[in-house]
């Protein structure tokens, strides 16, 4: 059995993991204390992956790891040459370990010489950062989980922690069921699946919270209830702004905020992932501040990130405008302190280029040499289309990942085989600042290598030699960056580590820092707080006529960033098994359900199928981030998302771009399920997913003659001595296929006129039969049994329990959760999938009114 | 009273058993060209094929028909009619009075005026007769050709080819069964028959039969020569309606009858083959014993009326289940098609309008019964997908 740390989200579990790969919850770790969430119990699913990279390549051939590490130091030999320190870079990622993370520092700002290091936290939490900084002059996180179910009042500010946090949102939900007196408000344009718990929604328009939490101030300070801070004068004269909500709505708000001592004001990328995220941060903060509910228990403003290690980048200082360890350029000495710890005189003097302005000179021409690392910016950049050229433009660009199938590992010249979940070894630190090991249990996979390994390689040919026998000594020296240039009020601080011996490490507990001495553990910090003011922006492109709605891009409860691990899961894709736009059912006009839509803006387009939800505000469309060239090229979203940014953070305004939305008209709507994946090129719009058994559903529309198109696919699928069972309707436009040997399902064809098609979930389970029967064939072509129900959507995802037998359990007399679950297990693993489950039993309360 | 019925094939054998039981006091007299006991000529191909023996093919024997009433007279053909007299005389002088005289003559299979169309060898496929002098030839092996690829024709080559005769099917339009099948169900069937050896050319015309004593050749409009020791000809039926014209009956193409199946002459009744009801004339032995029954219900003195079904087609060619109905012809419908190839199952709906108007049925016809009730119904099907799948799809639907 090993102890360690789940890859996904910012909660960080942690999770023992047997000799077979099965996963569970970790009792012992104070993060989840034995829970885990839908992405995380499927971890073991993701292990042996198709499509790992395994070799080193260069210019597409595989080569040693010698010649691809010659190759990456000569391309930054020759850009050092050609265009200096600042014309090389590297773009990392929240899900590298803090070993990694410091190696990659190091080598940019102290090898290359450059600060041009930035991180895909930069899209995440950057705003955090900022505000933290300039509210407590250090990026401190002051609170500890445990605050989020001691408080007597928690406000979710921009986050669907329900979905994306979906382990605290348990513990949320649990502690609000033991003191049925908590209160939950939830801050967000959407009706987010977050609201099931919530007793106050606040619908703001895209960009309000601002206005909304300086309208909190000016309440707080009218009742006399702010306190004597620094700052606190100029932050109220420039709260102002009121925002656009029911007034009964707000003052409630600000009612329950000024009479609840222990509140929790937790945001996250709604709040982060915008123009003015820096001041939505300190707005938060202030009330915080001016209230001294902060540092509490119970109370306190709460930055929760996105990924599994950004608080790690973070410590590290893996990013463009941070040093190292919390050291700053502009506290004096700082520099020269690391400068002389780590013997490098060409120590980066200044910050550098954040992850939109690193894109943009990279399109313009400027940039020689990248290094990319664990993550996918051709696809997850804002003007993912500029992004991609700029990409290409690069004389060298090196991708270390373990996956061959990402977008950004594509269009890579030198391609590195980098370690995954279970194989790498190292720390990562969670939004509670608790250290927790990764640890490996896993052979390493072909030639697959440590990242902190390759770069020590490269620094190594580029005359450096760091030094290091493992993760370990990275760790130390990590810990000794942090003693730098002390005495210093600087609150991070792992003195106590930098003895650490091997052992000591291997055997690390999670620890949560300061940890000024062997054997701390740190707790709820009370930083030196200052106000900051915060006069309201709008957006900083406003929608207008010709792009009336503001798109919103986001996440998904089964899938993490870009779908390379999530992705291969069936059980996962099962959630939301194809791109969708919601949009609220008054803005639709002539736009219908289910009918693609393209999303346009000044800045690039993606079409996706269009769902009609009333959970949307009017006047805002909802598009999850993570879809990919790889699954549906037409539907990736970010090359249609603007790319403006935070003044202060930098961080992209990815919750606002001005768009319209567009019908796209096409001849025939289908779907093929085949036992392998087909191009994604199938059709003008297709969108392929794994399912169970090996089976490949792909998702189509276009826009020729439908009957060309089903013959084109069905010799796409078609198989020697197998034989068909086919519909045609040909005035209708439908035709239905479905290919056979010997009885085995071999593939379906369907096209439809309209997107409505039969469920794919039945036909998909017959793949499973070893032999279907003549008289059930054409069973296959109806989508169903001939006197059974339409199939219908999974729901829990651990128990596989669909939509339908919860509510056949709902009609049956399933009054709660708990009766649901106890008849169909559904919600009885993760739990990930309550909310849903509540809705049904919402709905089905309002269609039988009492 | 006395009821004659004239020709002993279904429709007038059932005719004559059911007046026989069900009007009071008759002497019901069945007349029958052949000497044979009436027969089911259905099982006709039953007999060429070797599935069956001629007494198997018996019907009613003697001693049945006499139990029933009805006295069966073997071998007497009817040359002559007086109405006014109410007589009828065969061949052989005989006169045979009667009240009420039914009509069964039946029809007679098309012999095309083709050079040597009278060669020994050369055989029509119709009775009992026919099917004796093929088996005769068959014993000697060689090549068949069978001129007309329907249903008749079908069967007689399947028939012969189960004999061991190398067979070829000629047939005027580009696929068989042209009347009951689509082009692609006629495909299927004859590729399917094409596995058991029947070679089938088409479209193609035969313009002689060639030989001396004996067929010995078709020479098809192409120059074409196709040996063959044995000619079937099997391109259609023609009412037998000499008996009824010249005496004055009202006949077109066949003897025309009302609702209760009654000529022109009160007196006398028509069913079967030989009758042609609101222009249209009948084939199959479906209606003709629907016929016959309401005939006998006339003769009784009950109100009877016959209504026919559209057309409709159920089949067993050679083991596969074929079955059409209505609008088969794709002009002016719109086609919903189903295709099993490992099954060989194939089914072709015909809309217009929203409604079924039509349906090709190859392989599997269990839902006749449902699409033929659907285009009497002319009702607008909402779910078309499910409609070509099959009733219990279509409950499941609703």
């Amino acid at each position: 059995m090993t102890r360690s740390t789940c890859p996904y989200c910012g909660v960080g579990c942690g999770v023992l993991v047997d000799a077979r790969g099965n996963v569970a919850g970790d009792p012992a770790h104070p993060a989840n204390q034995g829970r885990l969430c839908s992405k995380g119990t499927a971890l073991g699913e993701t292990l042996d992956q198709p499509g790992r990279l395994l070799h080193p390549e260069v210019d597409g051939k595989r080569a040693s790891w010698d010649a691809a590490l010659d190759a990456v130091a000569e391309g930054f030999r020759r850009a050092l040459a050609e265009g200096g320190p600042d014309s090389t870079a590297l773009y990392v990622s929240g899900q590298l370990l803090t070993e990694d993370y410091f190696a990659a520092n190091k080598f940019a700002k102290a090898v290359l010489g450059t600060a041009n290091i930035d991180s895909n936290s930069r899209l995440c939490m950057a705003s955090a950062v900022a505000g933290h900084k300039r509210a407590f002059g250090e990026d401190l996180v002051p609170g500890v989980y445990e605050d989020l179910e001691q408080a007597d009042l928690v406000v979710l500010v921009g986050s669907n922690l329900a979905w994306c946090h979906p382990v605290l949102f348990q513990r949320l939900v649990a502690a609000k069921a033991a003191r049925p007196g908590m209160r939950v408000v939830v801050v967000d344009p959407r009706r987010t699946a977050s609201c099931d718990a919530a007793d106050l929604h606040l619908a703001v328009a895209p960009g309000e919270d601002v206005a909304l939490f300086n309208t909190l101030l000016r309440h707080l300070h009218a009742e006399g209830l702010t306190q004597p801070a620094p700052g606190l004068e100029a932050a109220l004269a420039a709260a102002s702004g009121t925002p656009a909500l029911p007034a009964a709505d707000l003052a409630r708000f600000c009612r329950w905020w000024a009479a609840t001592p222990r509140v929790v004001t937790l945001f996250s990328m709604g709040a982060n992932q915008s123009s003015a995220g820096t001041d939505k941060a300190n707005a938060i903060i202030n009330c915080h501040v001016a209230t001294g509910r902060i540092g509490l228990p119970g109370a306190g403003p709460f930055s929760i990130t996105g990924q599994p290690n950004a608080m790690g980048g973070r410590e590290v200082g893996a990013l463009a405008n941070m040093l190292a360890g919390h050291l700053d350029w502009s506290v004096p000495g700082e520099h020269a302190a690391l400068a002389e710890f780590w013997g490098a005189p060409g120590l980066a003097t200044q910050p550098g280029l954040k992850a939109v302005e690193l894109f943009q000179a990279a399109g313009a021409g400027r940039i020689g040499a990248l290094w990319v690392m664990a993550t996918n910016p051709a696809v997850s950049m804002p003007d993912a289309g500029a992004v991609r050229a700029a990409l290409e433009r690069i004389p060298m660009l090196v991708a270390s990942d373990c996956t061959r199938e990402s977008d950004t590992v594509e269009l890579a010249r030198i391609r590195l085989p980098a370690l995954g979940w279970g194989e790498k070894d190292g720390t990562v630190t969670n939004s509670e600042r608790v250290i927790s090991r990764q640890r490996g249990f896993r052979p390493w996979p072909g030639e697959a290598r440590p990242d902190w390994w390759a770069i020590s390689q490269v620094a190594q040919r580029l005359g450096w030699d760091f030094g290091w026998d493992g993760p370990a000594a990275i760790f130390r020296e990590h810990a000794a960056v942090t003693t730098l240039a002390r005495p210093a009020a600087r609150v991070f601080d792992l003195a106590g580590f930098t003895a650490l011996d091997d052992a000591g490490y291997a055997a690390l507990a999670p620890t949560r820092w300061p940890v000024p001495a062997p054997g701390a553990q740190g707790g709820r910090l009370q930083p030196t707080a200052r106000c900051v003011p915060t006069p309201p922006r709008l957006p900083e492109n406003a929608t207008s006529a010709g792009f009336p709605l503001a798109l919103l891009t986001g996440r998904l409860r089964d899938q993490w960033h870009t779908m390379t691990r999530t992705g291969l899961v069936p059980r996962l894709m099962a959630h939301v098994p194809e791109p969708l736009l919601s949009m609220h059912p008054d803005d639709a006009g002539s736009l219908a359900e289910g009918a693609l839509a393209r999303v346009e803006s000044a800045w690039g387009s993606a079409v996706l199928r269009l769902k009609l939800d009333p959970a949307m505000p009017p006047g805002s469309v909802f598009a999850p981030m993570h879809w990919t060239d790889r699954f549906a090229p037409a539907a990736r979203i970010n090359p249609a998302v603007n790319p403006a940014v935070d003044p202060i953070s930098g961080q992209p305004e990815l919750k606002h771009t001005p768009v319209r939305v567009l019908p796209v008209p096409m001849a025939w709507h289908g779907f093929v399920l085949a036992r392998r994946p087909l191009p994604t090129d199938l059709a003008e719009w297709s969108a392929r997913l794994p399912l169970a058994h090996g089976v490949w559903r792909h998702e189509l529309a276009g826009q020729d003659a439908p009957a060309a198109a089903f013959a084109r696919l069905r010799a796409m699928v078609a198989e020697p001595d197998a034989a068909w069972v086919t519909l045609d309707d040909a005035a209708a436009g439908t035709h239905r296929a479905a290919l056979l040997r010997d009885g085995r399902l071999l593939a379906v064809v369907f096209l439809g006129a309209t997107p409505a098609l039969p469920a794919r979930d039945w036909l998909a389970g017959l793949f499973a039969e070893e032999r279907i029967g003549l008289a059930a064939r054409r069973a296959l072509l109806a989508g169903r049994q001939a006197d059974g129900a339409a199939p219908s959507p999974t729901i829990c995802v651990c128990h596989g329990v669909s939509a339908g037998r919860i509510a056949g359990a709902i009609a049956g007399g399933a009054c709660t959760l708990a009766q649901v679950g106890e008849a169909t297990a559904a919600g009885t693993g993760c739990g990930s999938c309550r909310p849903e489950i509540n809705a049904l039993l919402a709905a089905a309360r309002v269609a039988e009114p009492a | 009273m006395k009821v004659l019925v004239v020709g002993a094939g279904p429709a007038g054998t059932r005719c004559a058993v059911r007046a026989a039981q069900r009007v009071p006091r008759a002497e019901v007299t069945l007349l029958s060209a052949e000497l044979a006991l009436p027969y089911d000529r259905v099982a006709l191909s039953k007999l060429l094929a070797g599935e069956a023996e001629v007494a198997d093919l018996i019907t009613h024997p003697v001693a049945e028909l006499a139990t029933l009433g009805v006295t069966f007279r073997a071998g007497v053909a009817v040359a002559a009619l007086d109405r006014a007299a109410r007589v009828v005389t065969t061949q052989k002088g005989e006169c045979l009075p009667y009240d009420r005289l039914v009509l069964a003559t039946g029809s007679s299979a098309v012999r095309l005026p083709l050079p040597g169309a009278e060669l020994p060898g050369v055989l029509a496929y119709r009775d009992l007769g026919d099917v004796r002098a093929m088996l005769r030839l068959a014993a000697q092996g060689g090549h068949a050709v069978v001129i007309g690829g329907g249903l008749l024709g079908l069967e007689a080559a399947t028939g012969l080819a189960a004999r061991g005769m190398k067979v070829t099917v000629v047939h005027a339009m580009g696929w068989p069964m042209d009347r009951q099948l689509d082009p692609e169900a006629g495909g299927l069937l004859s590729t399917r028959l094409g596995r058991r050896g029947i070679r089938f050319i088409m479209p193609a015309a035969t313009v002689a039969l060639e030989g001396e004593r004996h067929v010995q050749g078709v020479r098809l409009d192409d120059g074409r020569l196709l040996p063959a020791s044995l000619v079937v000809m099997s391109v259609g039926i023609r009412p037998n309606v000499a008996l009824a014209r010249d005496a004055g009956l009202e006949v077109a193409r066949g003897v025309v009858v009302d609702d209760a199946m009654r000529s022109s002459d009160a007196a006398i009744y028509a069913v079967g083959e030989c009758t042609e009801h609101q222009g249209r004339l009948i084939g199959l032995v479906k209606p003709a014993l629907e016929q016959a029954e309401v005939a006998a219900a006339a003769l009784a003195g009950e109100a009877a009326c016959w209504q026919p079904v559209p057309d409709s087609a159920a089949l067993k060619v050679s083991g596969t289940a074929v079955w059409s109905a209505g609008e088969i012809s794709a002009e002016t419908a719109e086609a919903i098609i189903l295709r099993d190839e490992d099954a060989e199952e194939y089914r072709r709906l015909f809309l217009r309008d929203g409604r079924l108007v039509g349906a090709v049925l190859y392989g599997d016809t269990a839902d006749a019964g449902y699409y033929m009730r659907l285009i009497a119904e002319q009702r607008v099907v909402e779910s078309r997908a499910e409609l070509v799948l099959g009733s219990s799809f279509m409950d499941a639907a609703a």
